[in-house]
């Protein structure tokens, strides 16, 4: 019976929002500190963001490659 | 075998459309909980928060190399660990290894199908994985032999019941995350090719996914034509979490060590088919259908610098491993590293 097939759907929604409902969550403004102070540790390690000298950044290269 | 008597059937019929309408009620009930958590949480926008931060001066990056070799356009891309070769896959059926510092070609297998929508460089570098159109996901270990047969070698690992539409290795060779246009998810033991783990949930093609990038990783995201968002388990199977977008279809994910990172992407994301972060988290990359890569500002959500150089739609973008460079792909049939 299509019924029983909705049945069944209906309850796997349930249990999912069940269970949606039930993490743990933090405000915004915790999460958005935490992730600016990440940012921020990470920062220096950061190549493409601080920039590598050409000379150590394999893909830059100054002089072209000469094939002997 | 006799009917039976129907006041009996009319009762039945009540009590599961009862136990229906029940479930309705309790699900609307749940639904209205977490929107009003959500609400109450929701205290204040990322770029207010970030206002104090520094601004991000003038960036100068530009095309380092341009990769050409695939005869039609080019759908997915992924580096290698040692963070100079490159995988790339193609509308042409190809599949091909590229040393991204030389541009040299140094493997290419063709596939039994066109579209190959999804490819993927094994953690240890010595095999990739890719499939689209034929619904697979197919491993090729990489021969140091330039003559051999790559194809002879091929595992298939995956089967799906539409086409692949995004591979990923977990952190070992062992395994492999897909999604799929059939909605579905999926994990695998590689060397068997055992379905462990399969994530059921979205209502729609599955269109991109991103592992957690920690070492004891255990939750990835999936983006799909259903407008969700969803966090997995992977060992369990469960949605954690999920997220819904007003944009259409969700192109591709990245994960962030925190959600509100990827939502709040999700709403100044315009046209993009690919996305990746930079390796501190600050700059989000992403590949337009406009043909430019737009660089983002994540926390303050400001864009920060247009790239151009490709002649057709960007199809996909990942970050180098040291994050020295990114690689983009696109239906312009080339591939370029930018730095």
């Amino acid at each position: 019976m299509s019924t029983n097939n909705n049945i069944a759907q209906a309850r796997k929604l349930v249990e999912q929002l069940r269970i949606e409902a039930g993490i743990e969550r933090i405000k915004v403004s915790k999460a958005a500190a935490d992730l600016m102070s990440y940012c921020e540790q990470h920062a220096r390690s950061d190549p493409l963001l601080v920039g590598v000298p050409t000379s150590e950044n394999p893909f830059k290269d100054k002089k072209p490659c000469i094939i002997l | 075998m006799r009917s039976p008597p129907i006041p009996e059937m009319a009762t039945q019929e009540v009590q599961l459309s009862e136990t229906l309408a029940h479930l309705k009620t309790e699900s609307d009930t749940l639904k209205g909980k977490l929107e009003e958590e959500r609400a109450k949480l929701h205290d204040v926008e990322l770029h207010q928060v970030a206002e104090k931060v520094e601004g991000l001066g003038q960036f100068v990056m530009k095309t380092r190399r341009t990769l050409k070799g695939h005869g039609n356009k080019v759908l997915c891309m992924d580096w290698c660990k040692d963070k100079r070769r490159i995988v790339s896959s193609s509308q042409d059926g190809k599949v091909i290894v590229w040393d991204a510092f030389t541009t040299n070609k140094e493997h290419a297998v063709t596939m039994p199908c066109t579209w190959v929508m999804a490819c993927a460089y094994a953690p240890s570098g010595c095999a990739v994985a890719c499939g689209g159109l034929d619904n697979k996901c197919s491993v090729y270990p990489l021969s140091l032999d330039k003559n051999e047969n790559l194809a002879a070698k091929k595992k298939s690992v995956a089967m799906h019941t539409n086409y692949l539409s995004a591979c990923s290795f977990t952190n070992s060779d062992m395994q492999i995350l897909t999604s799929s246009g059939d909605g579905t998810c999926a994990l695998w033991d590689v060397e068997s090719g055992q379905l462990l783990q399969s994530f059921h949930g979205h209502a729609a093609d599955v269109l991109c996914l991103d592992l957690a990038p920690s070492e004891t990783g255990n939750t990835f995201v999936s983006g799909g034509c259903d407008k969700k968002a969803n966090v997995w388990d992977m060992r369990s199977g469960q949605c954690i979490q999920s997220f819904e977008t007003h944009e259409s279809d969700i192109n591709n994910s990245s994960e962030a060590d925190r959600e509100v990172a990827i939502y709040s992407k999700e709403s100044i994301i315009f046209g993009v088919s690919s996305v990746d972060f930079s390796l501190s988290g600050r700059l989000l990359f992403g590949g337009y259908n406009d043909y430019t890569i737009n660089v983002w500002d994540v926390l303050k959500g400001t864009r920060v610098s247009i790239l151009f150089g490709h002649e057709n739609r960007v199809s996909t973008l990942r970050v180098s491993p040291d994050g020295t460079a990114f690689c983009t792909g696109s239906w312009d049939h080339t591939l370029r590293t930018w730095a």
